[in-house]
C-alpha cells in the first residue's frame, strides 16, 4: 500500500508541465510581435541614420506611423473609412450567408438540385472575384451597391460549398436513430440534419468572412470616395506612406478581432466537439 | 416448474413471413419464418454475413425485405417507428445533445411539453444509473456510459419493442458483463419484446430465453433453441457450458461454410 502511496506522490503533477508549456508558448508569442517591431524600427533608424540604403521616406519607423494614425483619428477620416468598410462588408457577408446557407442547404438536400447547379457553380469557383470587379461597376455603379455585390459575390462560393457538404455528409445512422425515435422527414432535418451540418456552416461563415475582408479592400481601390481601401489608395497618391501603412495595420487590427470573436462564438455554439473545448 | 403462463404471453408480438433480402441479385437472407411472442427475449445468433442485423433492420424499417413480410401487432413493417426503439452499436447519439437532451429526443418528436420530457428523461436516465451525468455531452462520456443513454434513450420513447444491434460489441469484457445484468434487470422491469442480435454464444445464453442460431450462405434459420435456466444465470453451471459447447458447434459449421476468415 505504501508503494502506491509513494507512487503517487512521485508521479508529476500533470498540470504544472503544461502550465510551463503554456508559458513558454505565451513568452514565444510575444516575442515574436516584439521582434517584429524591434527589426521594423531597427531597419528605419539604421537606415535613416547609418547605412542610408534608401529614401528614409519609403519606410516610415513604427511611431511615425502611429502618429499619422493619431492625425486620422482627429481628423475624423479614420472613423469613418472604418465605418464605410464595415458596413460594406457587413452587408455584403450578410447577404453570402443568407444567400450560401439557404441554396447550399437545398442543394445539399436535392440531389437533382445538386446536378443542376453544381457544374455552374465549379466553373465559375475558380475564377478569382476580382477579375469580376469592374463589370460589377458597370452593372452596379460605383456607389455603394457594387461593393456589396462584389463582396457577397466573393463571400458566397466557401459558404455555399461547406454548407453542401455538411448536409450532404450527416451520419446516415444519426437518422436512423432519429426515425426510429418517431422523427418525421420534417424533424430529422431540423434536429439531426441541421445541427450535424453546423460546424461546417460556421467554419464556411468564417472563412466568407475573412474572404469579405479580402476583396473590400480591392474593390475601394477602384471606385470608392471613403473606406480603408480607399485611404490607402488616396494616401499612394498623395505619397503618404505612413497613412498607406496604417490602412493595412488597421485593416489587419479589425480582421484579427474579428476572427477571433468568431472563433469564440464557435466555440460556443460547438461546445459538445472534444476539440472545440480545448 | 410451476406452470404460471399467463394466456396474454402466447400472443406472437413479431411476426415474420416467408421473409427474403438480397442485396444487389445476391440473395443475403432466405425465407426466414419466425414468431417472437409478447415480452420475450430473442437472440439472433452468428457469424458475421448470416444476415442477422439485416432481419433486425427490417424488423426496425431501415431496410424492406425483398420478398415476404414483417408484421408487429399484426401491422406490416413499412417505416421506423417509435413503437420499435434501436439500440445501435455505435450508441448513435447525437453528439451535440448532452445525456439527458439525447433521451428527451422522443418524448420531444411526441411534442410533450419541455417539462414533462425533463421529468421521463431523468426517470430513464436514473433507471440506467446516469442521474449524475445528464448534463454530460456523449464526447465525455465512456462507451460503456454511452450504451446506457442509448437505452435510456430508447426506452423513454415507451417503445413496445426493443431491437439491440450488438449493443455491447464495442465494449470490454467487464462494462459487457456489467450491462448485460442490467439489460436484464431493465427487461424484467419493464417487459418489452426483445430483439438481441450478437455472436457472443455466452451472451446469448445468458440473457435470452429464445436463441435463433442463423445458417449462412444464404441467411437463414438454423435452429431454434429455448433457453429454460432460471435467471440469474450462471455461466459455469453445466447446464450453461453445456449449451454454449452445443452452440459453438453449431456456429462452428456456419463459418466452415465461410472458408478461410
Amino acid at each position: 500500500m505504501t508503494t502506491g502511496i509513494a507512487d503517487a506522490w512521485t508521479t508529476p503533477n500533470p498540470v504544472a508541465p503544461s502550465r510551463r508549456e503554456w508559458r513558454t508558448a505565451a513568452l514565444l508569442r510575444t516575442a515574436s510581435i516584439v521582434l517584429f517591431f524591434g527589426v521594423w524600427y531597427a531597419a528605419t533608424i539604421l537606415n535613416a541614420y547609418v547605412f542610408k540604403v534608401f529614401n528614409p521616406i519609403l519606410l516610415p519607423a513604427p511611431h511615425t506611423v502611429l502618429l499619422a494614425g493619431v492625425q486620422l483619428v482627429r481628423s475624423g477620416e479614420l472613423q469613418r473609412d472604418i465605418l464605410a468598410s464595415m458596413s460594406r462588408v457587413i452587408q455584403g457577408f450578410l447577404l453570402a450567408a443568407v444567400v450560401g446557407v439557404a441554396v447550399g442547404t437545398a442543394v445539399g438536400r436535392s440531389r437533382r438540385l445538386e446536378q443542376l447547379v453544381e457544374p455552374t457553380i465549379e466553373l465559375l469557383r475558380p475564377i478569382p472575384p476580382l477579375a469580376f470587379l469592374p463589370m460589377m461597376v458597370l452593372w452596379f455603379g460605383i456607389g455603394e451597391m457594387s461593393k456589396i455585390a462584389f463582396i457577397a459575390y466573393a463571400a458566397f462560393f466557401p459558404i455555399f460549398t461547406t454548407t453542401v457538404e455538411g448536409i450532404k455528409y450527416v451520419d446516415p445512422l444519426l437518422i436512423r436513430a432519429a426515425s426510429s425515435l418517431g422523427a418525421s422527414e420534417r424533424d430529422i432535418f431540423r434536429y439531426v440534419v441541421l445541427p450535424a451540418a453546423l460546424p461546417n456552416i460556421i467554419t464556411g461563415l468564417r472563412i466568407g468572412f475573412g474572404l469579405s475582408f479580402f476583396v473590400i479592400v480591392a474593390a475601394e481601390f477602384i471606385a470608392a470616395d471613403s473606406g480603408l481601401g480607399f485611404l490607402i489608395d488616396d494616401a499612394r497618391t498623395f505619397f503618404l506612406v505612413s497613412n498607406m501603412l496604417l490602412g493595412a495595420a488597421v485593416i489587419g487590427a479589425i480582421g484579427f478581432t474579428f476572427n477571433a470573436l468568431l472563433r469564440r462564438l464557435e466555440a460556443r455554439l460547438l461546445r459538445w466537439r472534444k476539440d472545440a473545448r480545448g | 416448474m410451476p406452470a404460471v403462463e399467463a394466456p396474454v404471453a402466447a400472443r406472437p408480438k413479431i411476426r415474420i413471413d416467408g421473409v427474403s433480402k438480397s442485396y444487389d441479385g445476391k440473395l443475403a437472407l432466405s425465407r426466414v419464418d419466425l414468431q417472437l411472442m409478447e415480452s420475450s427475449f430473442t437472440c439472433l445468433l452468428g457469424p458475421s454475413g448470416c444476415g442477422k442485423s439485416t432481419l433486425l433492420n427490417m424488423i426496425a424499417g431501415f431496410v424492406p425485405p425483398t420478398a415476404g413480410r414483417v408484421l408487429v401487432d399484426d401491422d406490416a413493417v413499412v417505416e421506423a417507428g417509435a413503437d420499435r426503439g434501436v439500440v445501435f452499436q455505435e450508441y448513435a447519439l447525437f453528439p451535440w445533445r448532452t445525456a439527458l437532451a439525447n433521451v428527451e429526443f422522443g418524448p420531444l418528436m411526441r411534442r410533450k411539453a419541455a417539462e414533462e420530457r425533463r421529468t421521463i428523461a431523468r426517470h430513464y436516465l436514473e433507471l440506467v444509473g446516469l442521474q449524475a451525468h445528464e448534463d454530460k455531452y456523449p464526447s465525455e462520456l465512456s462507451g460503456g456510459m454511452k450504451q446506457r443513454v442509448a437505452i435510456a434513450r430508447a426506452l423513454a420513447n415507451g417503445p413496445s419493442v426493443l431491437l439491440m444491434d450488438e449493443p455491447f460489441g464495442a465494449l470490454d469484457a467487464q462494462t459487457r458483463e456489467v450491462l448485460q445484468e442490467e439489460l436484464l434487470r431493465i427487461w424484467q422491469h419493464e417487459r418489452k419484446t426483445v430483439v438481441f442480435v450478437t455472436h457472443s454464444i455466452s451472451e446469448a445464453i445468458f440473457l435470452a430465453d429464445r436463441i435463433v442460431v442463423m445458417a449462412t450462405q444464404p441467411g437463414s434459420i438454423k435452429e431454434l433453441i429455448d433457453v429454460r435456466l432460471a435467471h440469474p444465470r450462471d455461466r459455469s453451471e453445466p447446464e450453461f457450458v453445456a449449451l454454449e459447447r452445443h452452440i459453438k458447434q453449431l456456429v462452428r459449421e456456419e463459418v466452415q461454410k465461410l472458408g478461410v476468415m
